[in-house]
């Protein structure tokens, strides 16, 4: 199946990706190739098959005691944020 | 001249605990051998030779004191995925070029806790999403056996590190074969665990319902050592296991004697290139001289494991990749308008053509309208195959093949089709479906180059395809062969 370059732009904007005029082309012929090579799947009888998430079945999600397990770091995690004021992360103005 | 790089993790270990060297006078060496090798090899993104050298000395006086771990002062290396507190945690990415750990992740400090000293941080495909080691934003690392041709990966840093005896051990981890396929194509041994075996807390996340940790070495030995170190419960992991980790060490001089093996059919097929199967087949007649017996299993469902790879890996990238916003840390690009300017401008810069086209995918085939078609198909045949594997295991005790269809191949070779280089995975993802155990053990050479065994267990079963990789490298060399230029 091909995807159409409107197909891709749609794909990236989801994705929240900024493609380059140059890289439209390139997603468009592989992701065409991935999506027919995907395709295979189509093949396999699956009635009555259960989808598989995780490949332990029978395990499930453990829960803990709601207690506070972390001590405040923010300090040593804001060193890695490209902009912080007052403790908090900086980010473009949201609301006009 | 030293000769420290030629031993093993296990003799290694040994010899510090019995002072026959220093932990300084190991690191220094193991430093100097990395320095030597940047250039032709690329193997590190980063290397802490002066932390390095401090916790040395601090292992030296720990051993002169007669205390310490089962790995004081044993120096390995990290797959640049695992975190480090203090140390730039890349990924292999521009989008994690600048981010330096505030924490280590649960594999680093269990091996910290062992005793082990890390060297740095090995170069990955980016976000561990290749099979060559081409992605990564540090350049491709090269071959040890033939600087031409890659080391596979992603873990191809520590395969290549290893490989060259740079380090007698390093850490990777396998989403759908990057700690065997990489320790297949550079002669080492690579050992991934069972699905929830090792702790992810602190690995940058793939693909969560397939990453899976492990440890590459020369020797299965050595797996077992570092693995033993590594595994085990950790509450930070919410699909960590809780079941005690056998002594994987203790284990490895078991009998062979009645193993029974399957060989799996699927994987001896047209696209295996014969010299290669010749190598494969000649290590199951040591097997059957030992006294295993082998019989051939179907699994019919396998041959579907790279499409269904390819819409569940993707998919699980495209939502995990999601928190490289350009807000809290990693890459953000200069003067955004908005937000949505900020965020799709510092992740079209940060990731990486092949990072990109995953997320893509993964966006794609779970969209409105594709989600039944693609990724709750994929999930159904996942089952299918998963069903293959338990029938299987109920009939034999480990299954052998190939680990990859052919022996390193040239850099630059499969870059320009994506399906091309996925394919390369066909044998190695069929574990990561089903989350098993799985090693790949050097098994021969075709012209110059490693050829790699394949060996997979049922769950939980470490021990059992550790004591059969160990078994073969009791009866060959293969493990122990280093290439000409790092002898």
């Amino acid at each position: 199946m091909a995807l159409s370059r409107e197909q891709i732009a749609s794909i990236a904007s989801l994705a929240r990706l900024e493609l380059t005029p140059g890289e439209f082309p390139v997603y468009q012929e592989s992701l065409s190739r991935i999506v027919d090579f995907i395709g295979a799947l189509d093949r396999a009888d699956t009635t009555g098959v259960a989808p598989m998430a995780h490949p332990l079945p029978g395990l499930s999600q453990r829960l803990r005691p709601d207690a506070v397990t972390e001590s405040d770091r923010h300090e040593a995690y804001q060193q890695n944020a490209p902009q912080v004021a007052a403790g908090l992360y900086l980010v473009p103005k949201v609301i006009e | 001249m030293s000769d420290l790089h030629r031993q093993s993790v296990t003799q290694l270990a040994a010899g510090l605990r019995a002072r026959r060297f220093s932990s300084v006078e190991l690191v220094g060496a193991c430093l100097a051998r990395i320095e030597a090798s940047q250039a032709a090899l690329n193997a590190f993104v980063t290397v802490t030779g002066e932390p390095a050298l401090a916790a040395a000395a601090q292992a030296d006086r720990l051993l002169a004191a007669g205390d310490g771990g089962p790995l004081t002062g044993v120096p390995i290396a990290h797959k640049d995925l695992f975190c480090t507190q203090g140390v730039r945690t890349s990924c292999g990415s521009r989008m994690l070029d600048n981010f330096v750990s505030p924490y280590d992740a649960t594999v680093v400090a269990k091996l910290k806790a062992a005793g082990a000293i890390s060297l740095g941080k090995t170069n990955m495909d980016e976000f561990a999403m290749g099979s060559s080691n081409e992605t990564s934003f540090y350049g491709p690392v090269r071959n040890p056996w033939n600087p031409a041709l890659v080391p596979g990966g992603s873990s191809g840093g520590s395969a290549a590190a290893v490989a060259a005896r740079l380090v007698p051990g390093a850490t990777g981890t396998d989403t759908g074969g990057s700690i065997r396929q990489p320790a297949a194509l550079c002669g080492i041994t690579g050992m991934k665990a069972t699905y929830g075996r090792v702790s992810r807390h602190g690995m940058v996340a793939f693909a969560s319902s397939l990453d899976q940790a492990g440890a590459l070495a020369p020797s299965a030995a050595d797996c077992a050592l570092l693995l033993r170190e590594m595994a085990g419960f950790d509450e930070r992991d919410s699909t960590s296991v809780d079941t005690p980790v056998p002594d994987y060490v203790a284990a490895l001089e078991q009998p062979l004697a009645g193993l029974k093996i399957g060989l799996l059919r699927e994987f001896f097929d047209k696209g295996l290139d014969p010299a290669y199967e010749r190598c494969v087949r000649e290590a199951l007649k040591v097997y059957e001289g030992l006294g295993a017996k082998l019989t051939e299993v179907s699994l019919p469902s396998l041959p579907l494991s790279v499409p269904v790879y390819y819409v569940v890996a993707p998919a699980e990238c495209s939502s995990n990749l999601a928190r490289f916003d350009g807000v809290r840390f990693g890459h953000r690009c200069e003067n955004p308008r908005d937000l949505n300017d900020l965020y799709r401008r510092s992740r079209g810069e940060g990731f990486g053509a092949e990072v990109k086209r995953r997320v893509m995918t993964g966006t794609y085939v779970l969209s409105a309208g594709y989600y039944d078609a693609y990724y709750l198909k994929a999930q159904r045949v996942r089952a299918l195959i998963n069903a293959d594997f338990i029938r299987a295991f109920k009939e034999v005790d480990v299954l052998m093949g190939p680990t990859t269809p052919t022996p390193a191949f040239a850099l630059g070779a499969k870059t320009a089709d994506p399906i091309t280089m996925y394919l390369n995975d066909i044998y190695t993802i069929g574990a990561n479906l089903a989350g098993l155990p799985a090693a790949s053990v050097p098994c021969g050479f075709v012209q110059d180059l490693p050829v790699g065994l394949q060996i997979v267990g049922p769950h939980f079963a470490e021990a059992r395809v550790l004591t059969a990789a160990h078994a073969l490298q009791r009866a060959t060399d293969w493990h122990t062969r280093v290439p000409r230029a790092y002898a």
